[in-house]
């Protein structure tokens, strides 16, 4: 076990170097600066420009760059060129709000995508497991930006409820619970919204484990001891198709963290994904080499956790 | 019974494989329909592409704008409105089609490319070569892939060849791990050794005896990129980095109506539509596919 954690830290520092190397080249290799209006306005003279280049070492060769931006970012002095705040405080400062907002749409993902997993492999074959999987492929093929701005037109039309951001400004609220469901409120939109392909996703892979697992042979005792349904396919077969449910968690990160660029942008939340928008925006350089990076190495992380979980709730797998 | 196993039996000796998987795929009704989205989605942006590369415009010019006429209902003389610049919704979703199609299948094409490539010579040699490919696909996959290609084709400008080119530099992981999977499995069968003792070269035992048995899986699951690549270009669209106006694309039309949200519904509701069941019709098709490859009756 211990072995097994050393030697997946040592090679998520090798995959973290890589990832570094993507993450600064994807930025810098591509034509364009990070300031071209600056570059080619003649009222800026040449000596300020020569500065701003010099002070984001942008007169250096690549190799020399990459070298000053990944001290910089480790010993927190990279700075973004936006507002020259140290680009680690602006990314830390939105992690509260990027991680709950995944974290939900995660659990919301897994279960709901439990039941409607379960509930097709109940019926494989018949009509209701037809309609699941219809309407899984749907949530997959459902663009969130646009059900995103539907669902906003109903709730703000119908009801003239408050969505935007992590809370609503200019109401008292009488107790500190209401301050409470009026943040999880705003929370609980979003995360739904982030949530549909993930939950789908998570449906079809649970399904097609299930279906192996009602095969087995213990399945079938389980059935002729006359125990129910529910009992069978709830404690019997889900608990040996648990595999999906973990490796759910490493695998839906990448995806909710793609996902809440748009989501975070439509709803004013602030989370990293609109960060990341308002870099790209911006161009800022720093903060977009950094954000990749802390991106990666979240994930990186949300993989080495579901790997654990799986050996923790699988005695047959051996981590070596 | 007994005739009817007779007849089974007969049936899977005179079936081969293929055949087979193309008699279930269509024996399923959702696969039919689904076909026939597709299909109508073809025909429509295939015959508008041909109709203004002739110079005629059907029901009316994309880019003519009309301010007397901007954000009209839909109504006979145009189908699903108008937009802010009084601009016929219908012809730019036609026009919108074409793009959302060509993206899908060049990414998936670059994708399938790439994989291919790196896939095939990380499985067929395996060792230091696998292990460093591999690695790179590990790291690859660790980023958030929607932000990773948004920043690129922000930095590189977004035109119609850079998204196509960055999906399919960033989507090809998937593809190029099966392909591996699929190499270091038929490498050690009797027929690639065969080949090999007689003496054949690399290249001859990759596109001869390796690939073509590879082929089926490769390519249900490189198709899988067409719908992923719809909706990304959507995405992108929707942000402002997507094709760029006044070209009309699914995307930015949502994205141009967004202003006009409250009182022009239908700039948000038929785009969407359209990308809704392009991408449906894509992912309930392949999936049909799947099934009728699956091995169980």
């Amino acid at each position: 076990m211990t072995s097994f954690i050393i030697r997946r830290l040592a090679l998520s520092v090798v995959l973290l170097f890589i990832i570094s190397i993507i993450s600064f080249f994807i930025v810098t290799l591509t034509p364009g600066s990070p300031y071209p209006w600056g570059e080619l306005n003649p009222k800026i003279s040449p000596e300020v420009k020569a500065t701003f280049r010099k002070k984001f070492h942008l007169d250096q060769p690549l190799p020399t760059q990459y070298a000053f931006i990944m001290r910089d970012l480790f010993t927190g002095n990279l700075r973004s060129i936006k507002d020259d705040r140290p680009v680690m405080s602006r990314i830390l400062e939105r992690l509260p709000a990027t991680l709950s907002l995944n974290f939900t749409a995660i659990l919301i993902s897994l279960s709901f995508g439990t039941l409607l997993g379960v509930y097709a492999a109940r019926y494989a074959g018949h009509w209701q497991d037809m309609a699941s999987s219809f309407f899984a492929f749907l949530f997959i093929a459902l663009p969130g930006f646009w059900i995103s701005y539907i669902v906003a037109i109903v709730l703000v039309k119908n009801f003239g409820v408050p969505i935007l951001g992590t809370q609503s400004y200019g109401i008292a609220f009488p107790n500190e619970l209401a301050v409470i469901l009026d943040r999880i409120w705003h929370l609980l939109l979003p995360a739904s919204i982030l949530a549909l392909g993930g939950f789908a996703a998570q449906s079809r892979y649970l399904r097609a484990t299930m279906i192996e697992t009602t095969r087995e042979g213990y399945i079938r005792t389980a059935h002729a001891k006359g125990l129910s349904e529910e009992v069978v396919l709830y404690k019997h077969a889900l608990r040996n198709s648990i595999r999906p449910l973990i490796a759910g968690i490493g695998m839906l990160l990448p995806a909710m963290i793609s996902g809440s660029v748009v989501i975070e942008t439509i709803f004013a939340y602030p989370g990293m994904g609109r960060l990341g928008y308002e870099a790209v925006l911006e161009r800022d350089y720093p903060t977009l080499v950094a954000l990749n990076f802390v991106l990666a190495a979240l994930i990186l992380l949300g993989n080495l956790i579901s790997d654990l979980l799986y050996a923790a709730v699988d005695p047959r797998v051996r981590l070596e | 019974m007994t005739t009817l196993t007779a007849k089974t039996i007969q049936a899977s000796e005179t079936e081969t494989p293929g055949t087979r998987i193309w008699r279930r795929f269509w024996a399923q009704p959702i696969a039919l329909i689904s076909v026939i989205v597709i299909l109508f989605f073809a025909i429509t942006a295939g015959g508008t592409a041909i109709l203004s590369a002739t110079g005629h415009h059907w029901p009316c010019d994309p880019n003519t704008t009309n301010l007397e006429q901007k954000l009209l209902p839909p109504s006979p003389q145009h189908w699903l409105g108008t937009d802010n610049l009084g601009r016929d919704v219908l012809s730019r979703m036609l026009h919108g089609a074409g793009i959302s199609l060509t993206v899908g299948f060049i990414a998936v094409a670059v994708s399938l490319g790439i994989g291919l490539v790196v896939g095939a010579i990380a499985g067929y040699f395996g060792g230091l070569t696998d292990q460093i490919l591999m690695r790179s696909v590990d790291a690859l996959l660790c980023f958030p892939t929607f932000f990773l290609i948004l920043t690129a084709v922000a930095i590189l400008g977004p035109s119609m060849i850079n998204i196509v080119v960055v999906i399919g530099l960033v989507s090809w992981t998937g593809t190029a791990r099966l392909v591996r999977g699929e190499f270091l499995t038929l490498r050690e069968t009797e027929y690639v050794k065969g080949a090999r003792v007689l003496g054949q070269g690399h290249w001859s035992i990759i596109t001869r005896h390796i690939l073509p048995n590879a082929a089926a899986p490769i390519l249900v699951t490189a198709v899988l990129g067409i719908p992923d690549a719809i909706l990304t270009e959507a995405g992108l669209s929707f942000l402002g980095f997507g094709v760029q106006p006044p070209q009309a694309t699914w995307g930015n039309i949502i994205a141009e109506g967004k202003s006009y949200l409250l009182d022009a519904w239908w700039l948000n509701l038929f785009p969407g539509l359209a990308i809704l069941l392009a991408a449906l019709s894509f992912y309930l098709a392949i999936n049909a596919l799947q099934e009728a490859a699956e091995n169980r009756s």
